[in-house]
């Protein structure tokens, strides 16, 4: 003991050299050396874009021209802007159905695969599908789908004879919502329903097996064990899932253009139309910009309300 | 309280059978261990009673009523599981009311009921933690106070001490048997040591490969296996095998030893091929016996085991054939080193013989 004690102040005594050579090989700062390359992407590829956006949204710049700044006249100009809030309507139901309905059947889903069933991994393997189709691709056929004269829908439904007349999915204003509603659940469910089945398959079977024995239905056991366990996935999922959808633009674009009469219009679109495809790019920058407020309450509900809790590890 | 009668129960998982027809009959307020080697079936037959696997043919009842159609909530059992199951999302006392709430008991018997448990098992300053701030013993305490709360007919319990460290495995194990003794519940423990066995249970079973090899309390088990796997089972470390024949009023083994016939029991006709039995415990040193060669010596402090090795080659090991030193455990220290040479013989009247066809005991 004497000789550990004797010997330990020798050993911390402090490294001469530079301060540059302590830094090089300080533990304390090694951890900052190992986190310096993933800093530089994010703070080139994420931090800079993300700071030039709003810079952009502060001024008048326009395709060709480099505006000068012009404070929040942007923003005070989309206020009194109908079509800005018809969009931020539509962004704001479209997330909402399409997540409530995504986590429901994705959910749905994950219970299902996660029981002995014959063909499981080919099952597996066809929920997966839509979430592999580049979403291009899958609004392409999406539009194909819900046209006008040859959709398929219309097609069969004409020749069972149900109908006497082609439905304009993508023409009628209520009609089109749901119909790319529909297509982003289709899209998003897979997503979901793989990352729920990876938590299902965490909970150990035992557990179910000593609440079957305490006593609990199987609907008790999904209320009382499942849930709760699955609770910090599914606020890691689903914070993902809204993220995705409100700031949904591939799916909308392929099929709609954000028509008719903007009633499909997410505020990406209309970023994407006013800024590029109109060329304010500074007008764009503040609809892009605004969303922001949005992404970081979604985030925010799913970090307080559900992430944190208190019989996790750590 | 119940009994527990098990009738010819039978298991197969699609076409592979685990349990070929197993009865066994417990007492009520009995302590009965499954024991056996891994895949044995007797964590299956654990959780055929509790109702956790289907009965493919048989019959299993508790108390007076046949259970094998009964949903396992309905079976007034408790079961105490390997990993503990601990719901890792609700307190040691939520886990403990789990079954009460669900089965819309009343606050205050809740309360006092969990307190009894907690009182009976220490817990009772642990009751607001999570499962993840308990030790490994503490965890297995809550799980038998999950247990204990629902005050059942039959407690079952699958190795609950296999994932404890050594110490506290046989803390716990004291603790169990008193737990039992204070209770009186019914018990059915399944585990693959032992001394657990040998230690805790009122009655044995020793099981192999889906088949019940023989019940009985832990000293008879002990002192009169009814065939060679029980008597290499139960034991610690496990009995000596020499294969030989009988000659002239002794035995003589392939490697050329000679020694004493069992005195109890019928004796074996004269050139009968049997395998003896010969526990490291019943060696005796003798001046004149077997001249052998220390090959290991272990010493514990309380006893010293010696493995020696006899002049033609070792005994021959029953199940691969391959020589083995025959193991002798003796109370007095040992003076002898490897490579020296000691006599040594078998106690008449606590060797074992068995039958070299079937296994069967034969005195």
């Amino acid at each position: 003991m004497a000789d550990i004690a004797l010997a330990r102040p020798a050993a911390a005594a402090p490294t001469t050299g530079s301060a540059w050579s302590r830094l090089r090989t300080s533990r304390g700062w090694l951890g900052f050396w190992f986190m310096l390359p993933a800093a530089a992407i994010l703070l080139l590829f994420l931090a800079y874009p993300l700071a030039k956006g709003v810079w952009l949204s502060l001024t008048d710049t326009r395709i060709g021209r480099g505006g000068s700044f012009v404070g929040i006249e942007n923003y005070e100009w989309l206020w009194d802007d109908n079509v800005f809030w018809l969009s931020v309507f539509n962004t704001l139901v479209y997330t909402g159905f399409a997540s409530v309905a995504k986590f429901g059947i994705g959910l749905y889903l994950a219970l299902l695969l996660n029981k002995r069933l014959p063909f499981k991994a080919l099952i597996r393997s066809i929920v997966l599908i839509p979430f592999v189709v580049p979403t291009v691709l899958s609004a392409l056929a999406f539009w194909w789908i819900f046209d006008s004269q040859f959709s398929i829908i219309s097609w069969s439904l004409r020749h069972l004879g149900l109908l006497d007349h082609n439905i304009d999915f993508l023409g009628d204003p209520t009609m089109a919502r749901i119909c790319v509603t529909f297509a982003n659940i289709w899209r998003g469910v897979p997503f979901i329903a793989i990352t729920l089945l990876a938590g299902l398959q965490t909970v150990s079977p035992s557990l179910y097996e000593a609440a079957t024995i305490d006593g609990a239905t199987p609907w008790q056991n999904f209320r009382h064990i499942t849930l709760p366990l699955l609770t910090p996935i599914i606020a890691v999922v689903m914070t993902f899932s809204v993220l995705f959808t409100f700031t949904d633009f591939q799916l909308i674009w392929a099929m709609t253009r954000g028509g008719p009469v903007n009633t499909t219009h997410l505020m990406a679109t209309l970023s994407y139309q006013r800024g590029i495809l109109s060329g304010n790019l500074g007008e764009g920058a503040a609809i892009a910009t605004a969303m922001v407020p949005f992404l970081i309450f979604a985030i925010g509900i799913s970090w307080f309300g559900l992430q944190n809790r208190k019989w996790q590890t750590g | 309280m119940a009994g527990l009668e098990i009738r010819n129960v039978r298991k197969s998982f699609g076409a592979t059978p685990i349990l070929h027809g197993v009865s066994i009959d417990i007492q009520d307020g009995e302590f009965v261990i499954l024991v056996g080697p891994s895949g044995c079936g007797k964590s299956t037959l654990l959780r055929m009673i509790a109702g956790l696997e289907n009965i493919t043919a048989g019959e299993i009842r508790i108390g007076s009523r046949v259970v094998n159609a009964v949903p396992p909530k309905e079976r007034d059992i408790a079961m105490v599981f390997q990993n503990y199951a601990l719901y890792p999302h609700m307190t040691v006392k939520d886990n403990m009311a789990f079954s009460l709430k669900l089965r819309k008991a009343a606050k205050e018997e809740i309360e006092s009921r969990v307190g009894r448990a907690a009182g009976i098992l220490g817990l009772e300053k642990l009751l607001d933690r999570y499962p993840r701030q308990l030790s490994g013993g503490q965890r297995q305490r809550v799980a038998m106070g999950r247990a204990i709360v629902r005050d059942p007919q039959v407690f079952l319990f699958d190795e609950p001490l296999s994932n404890l460290d050594a110490k506290l495995r046989v803390a716990m194990r004291a603790e169990i048997k008193e737990l039992h003794q204070r209770l009186r519940t019914t018990t059915v423990y399944v585990t693959h040591d032992q001394i657990e066995a040998m230690t805790m249970a009122d009655k044995i079973v020793v099981m192999h490969d889906g088949v019940v090899e023989q019940v009985g309390a832990p000293l008879e088990l002990y002192d009169r296996p009814d065939n060679i796997f029980v008597a290499g089972f139960i034991g610690s470390p496990s009995m000596n095998f020499l294969k030989g024949k009988v000659a002239g009023g002794t035995f003589r083994t392939d490697s050329g030893l000679t020694l004493p016939l069992p005195t109890r029991g019928a004796r074996p006709a004269d050139g009968m091929p049997a395998v003896y039995g010969l526990r490291p415990e019943h060696v005796r040193l003798a001046e004149g016996g077997v001249p052998v060669e220390v090959a290991v010596v272990e010493p514990t402090g309380s006893e010293t085991m010696v493995l020696v090795r006899p002049p033609g080659g070792g005994a021959k090991d029953i199940a691969n054939e391959v020589a083995r030193d025959i193991a002798c455990v003796f109370r007095d220290r040992i003076g002898a080193g490897p490579g020296e040479r000691i006599s040594i013989t078998a106690d008449p009247a606590l060797v074992h013989l068995f039958d070299a066809e079937n296994g069967r005991r034969l005195n």
